[in-house]
């Protein structure tokens, strides 16, 4: 580093300035997170774990020790999983296609991902309950493509959960890829042509690897937002199947019982905090190559 | 050959993203048509009058009001916020810089509901009840990383020594900023403030534990009417919504082209 070599920087040289700069830069947003996000979360930590009388792990025996609270966390891990993989093996390809796509059509394409970020996830989750009802128009579209005789029960399974967490969170997917992809050099596959790899190991040693930053933050936010989602799975499928985030509503907006919601909370934002992190040392080790 | 297949593959896919994507969209549109007081295609015959209706919603006008204030006034703060710290990030030669960003992206993976109990024992512990400005602080919190994140990565491709060449060449620092800074991250600024002002526009998880009875965001009053009696006026409202949408995205092509938007996404 250039840095260490030089002298050291006298009192009020440029880089001092810039550093004080900086600091009180980044002081405003850092104070705000840490009063407006950093204290309410230790503070919910403290609730979690205060019974009537003192400390008291209670809620957090509930949650871990009942087989319903171990399903219902299941269930918020294998939504967000599903919803994770499916978006992601559509997303993948189709960010390619965009990338490659010019003028008018790009436009029309990205048009079409940004789109739907305007309509309300409670309209576009009740458009779905619309959409997959037993005389709804893809049973209708089944029957008529004789794929299926009669109409089948669609709603109110995993199933529709799944579409429509995938419908809502797919445009959250494709951004991030088709960003990484467009900066692809495409030179560097026609070099791996000429020095006889064939596509599909060229593909996969050189263009995989180069967009993995993308799909880590992709995979990462789809992740965390399909494991907390609250209104998909309350439209789409409501009480057959519990997840932490209704948990935590029904503790604190029915049961009245903070200690046992703010413990499911701290469960949910574990596994966030799990999320990010490992997400933040895979793209770390990303950038380090 | 294979090659070909590939690209056929994906162009496969990308057709799939779109009719998915815009399924439900087209589903609310010729809902809001509907001749019947029913949330459905329409059968026989269109129909306006539930656009004229959604004046008539109960208590509509305050909670479009209310979100609206929220999310211009949060985006603004957020983007006041995290330019400075994202400035402070590329320029500061600060040691951790890249975790302090990662602290400044992380609560937009957090929990929304989370962060919504989490705010609402906050506020009653330190007797804060003054529901307005409890939901822009929220608000806040919400945005301050779609921006921060946009941002951050806008600048970190941002070339600095175009500013000092703005100021040899005679420009205040102000005028470089607004002349040469500015424009350059226009793509930026516009998809930090379009992410953010959606963001806070349908935030539901974190405004439901905040709001009172006289108190509600539009999400939270939409969520009302499609559990009391989801007829096709909320269709019709979230058409209206889509239309303005497009023309916002229609004029953000004209301005700085969606391609740049997009590619600043991460």
């Amino acid at each position: 580093m250039t840095v260490a070599a030089a002298p050291a920087p006298p009192r009020g040289s440029s880089v001092d300035r810039e550093q004080s700069m900086a600091l009180a830069f980044l002081a405003p947003s850092l104070l705000f997170l840490l009063l407006a996000f950093v204290t309410p979360l230790v503070l919910l930590l403290g609730v979690s774990v205060s019974g009537r009388s003192g400390l008291s792990l209670e809620s957090y025996a509930k949650l871990l020790g009942t087989g319903y609270y171990l399903n219902v966390i299941w269930n918020s891990l294998r939504l967000a999983l599903l919803t994770t993989i499916l978006a992601l093996a559509i997303a993948y390809p189709a960010a390619f296609a965009l990338a490659r796509a010019r003028g008018m059509v790009r436009t029309a394409l990205l048009s079409c991902l940004f789109l739907p970020l305007a309509a309300s996830v409670i309209v576009k989750a009740f458009a779905w309950t619309i959409l997959l009802r037993s005389d709804g128009i893809v049973n209708r579209i089944l029957i008529a493509l004789h794929v299926i005789d009669a109409p089948i029960r669609m709603i109110f399974t995993e199933t529709a959960l799944v579409v429509g967490s995938v419908n809502i969170f797919l445009p959250f997917m494709v951004l991030p890829i088709y960003a990484v992809v467009t900066q692809l050099d495409r030179r560097l596959m026609e070099a791996a042509a000429t020095l006889g790899a064939p596509p599909v190991a060229a593909f996969l040693k050189i263009v995989v690897p180069l967009t993995m930053p993308g799909v880590i933050a992709g995979v990462a936010l789809v992740f965390s937002l399909a494991v907390s989602a609250y209104v998909v799975p309350t439209l789409l499928i409501g009480e057959l199947y519990p997840t932490l985030a209704s948990t935590i509503a029904k503790a604190y907006l029915l049961a009245r019982d903070p200690q046992f919601g703010a413990a499911a909370g701290v469960v949910l934002l574990i596994i966030a905090i799990i999320v990010v992190t490992l997400s933040a040392r895979l793209a770390g080790r990303e950038n380090d190559r | 050959m294979s090659a070909r297949i590939a690209i056929l593959f994906a162009w496969a896919c990308a057709i799939g993203v779109v009719v998915f994507l815009l399924s439900p969209l087209l589903v609310i549109a010729a809902a809001s048509f509907s001749p019947t007081p029913v949330f459905d295609l329409p059968v026989g015959g269109a129909s306006l009058r539930w656009y004229a209706r959604i004046s008539a919603l109960d208590g509509f006008w305050p909670a479009l009001s209310l979100s609206l204030q929220l999310a211009l006034l949060s985006t603004a703060s957020s983007l006041a916020l995290g330019t400075l710290a994202a400035i402070a990030l590329a320029r500061g030669r600060l040691r951790g810089a890249r975790t302090i960003a990662t602290a400044l992206v992380s609560p937009l993976m957090m929990p929304g509901l989370v962060l919504g109990i989490a705010l609402l024992q906050y506020f009653r512990a330190i007797g804060f009840n003054a529901t307005w400005s409890a939901l822009l602080v929220a608000h806040v919190v919400v945005t301050l990383p779609y921006v921060a994140r946009t941002m951050i990565a806008g600048m970190a491709r941002f070339d600095f020594t175009l500013m000092e060449a703005a100021r040899t060449l005679g420009c205040t620092f102000a005028q470089a900023i607004r002349r040469v800074m500015i424009p350059t991250l226009a793509p930026s600024f516009l998809i930090a403030g379009l992410f953010s002002f959606l963001a806070s526009f349908d935030n539901y998880p974190v405004s439901i534990f905040l709001t009172d009875v006289r108190t509600k965001t539009l999400p939270i009053k939409m969520l009302q009417y499609i559990d009391e009696a989801p007829d096709p006026t909320l269709a019709a409202l979230s058409t209206l919504i889509l239309i303005a949408t497009v023309v916002l995205l229609l004029a953000s092509d004209r301005l700085v082209g969606l391609h740049r938007m997009a590619g600043t996404g991460d």
